[in-house]
């Protein structure tokens, strides 16, 4: 039983993950996102971590995915991405090696040179069962780790305060940015129909030398 | 069939690797951002898995933290974002080249 859910959630976890590296639009992104969370949350169900299943859901497909989706729609930047052309010549093979090679470490370090988990057993504070799990973190987290928490509240506020700032609009004409030589236009511009098609061309030509 | 923690890890360790390609291929900043919450995802999902293994609550104290911090680093990322992409319209993060001092 416990097989069976695990392996349909990583299913639907690297299904997700998967969207999120393809997904031509920010927007399909985003719901791929908010799958990949949703198996996660289903995992740690699993563990009976059932708070940290909860706040998920709550912060993480709630919250922060609609941020996302709020910035996307503010922007207009829902627009297809062209994924046909590299950018850069030889960056997916180079990146796609880079995983691979970053997945090999991982599974050596984790699965094959130590014979499984190692450290001290409940050395701080005891899991407990599910049940019990909320209480738990609750005393925990405000009696030893009450400071690390005042910590983060600060961290939240000056994170308001920092976007607040960043975001405000500014008064009087802005200075337009300085236009960069690399390979621009990949997300696709509909007004400007010729822009990428000449870029295209010319890195085809490129890869050919 | 029993789900061992060892599993979780490598599950953990593929989601890790996916959303690190991710971050080396796509180009727009706001896909670029997700991914990183894909790779924060699978070390929450490893501080879990090991919490469960060795009976101790750290591993989701841990959690909670690195929700906050991902929460407050999107926040940021987001407003970087849109106040770039204020100035120029369909920027790419090759763009973003011209932030370096």
């Amino acid at each position: 039983m416990d097989a069976a859910v695990f392996l349909i959630s990583a299913a639907i976890v690297l299904a997700g993950a998967g969207g999120v590296l393809v997904a031509r639009s920010p927007v399909h992104a985003a719901l791929f996102l908010v799958q990949t969370l949703f198996g996660v949350s289903v995992l740690f169900v699993l563990q009976d971590a059932t708070f940290l299943a909860a706040i998920q859901v709550i912060v993480y497909a709630g919250a922060v995915v609609i941020l996302f989706l709020f910035v996307i729609m503010l922007l207009g930047v829902d627009r297809s991405e062209d994924l046909g052309m590299e950018p850069i010549v030889g960056q997916r093979p180079v990146a796609a090696l880079v995983g691979a090679s970053l997945l090999g470490m991982l599974l050596i370090a984790l699965l094959v040179s130590v014979d499984g988990p190692t450290g001290a057993h409940g050395a701080n504070a005891a899991l407990g069962d599910a049940a019990d799990n909320t209480r738990r973190l609750g005393e925990a987290l405000f009696t030893d780790y009450v400071f690390a928490v005042e910590l983060t509240a600060i961290l939240l506020t000056i994170a308001v305060i920092g976007a607040v700032v960043l975001a405000r609009k500014v008064r009087g004409p802005l200075a337009p940015l300085p236009v960069v030589v690399v390979a621009s236009a990949t997300i696709e511009d509909p007004e400007a129909g010729d822009g990428p098609t000449d870029t295209t061309d010319g890195h085809a030509a490129g890869e050919d030398t | 069939m029993v789900v061992t923690t060892s599993w979780y890890l490598a599950l953990a360790a593929v989601l890790f690797s996916m959303g690190a390609v991710g971050l080396l291929t796509r180009r727009n900043p706001l896909i670029m951002i997700m991914c990183v919450e894909l790779m924060l995802n699978a070390v929450n999902l490893t501080f879990v898995s090991l919490g469960a293994e060795l009976g101790d609550l750290g591993g989701q104290l841990s959690v909670f933290f690195v929700l906050v911090v991902a929460a407050s680093e999107v926040v940021v990322g987001l407003a970087v974002v849109v106040a770039i992409m204020r100035r120029r319209q369909g920027a790419t993060v090759d763009d973003l080249s011209v932030l370096r001092g």
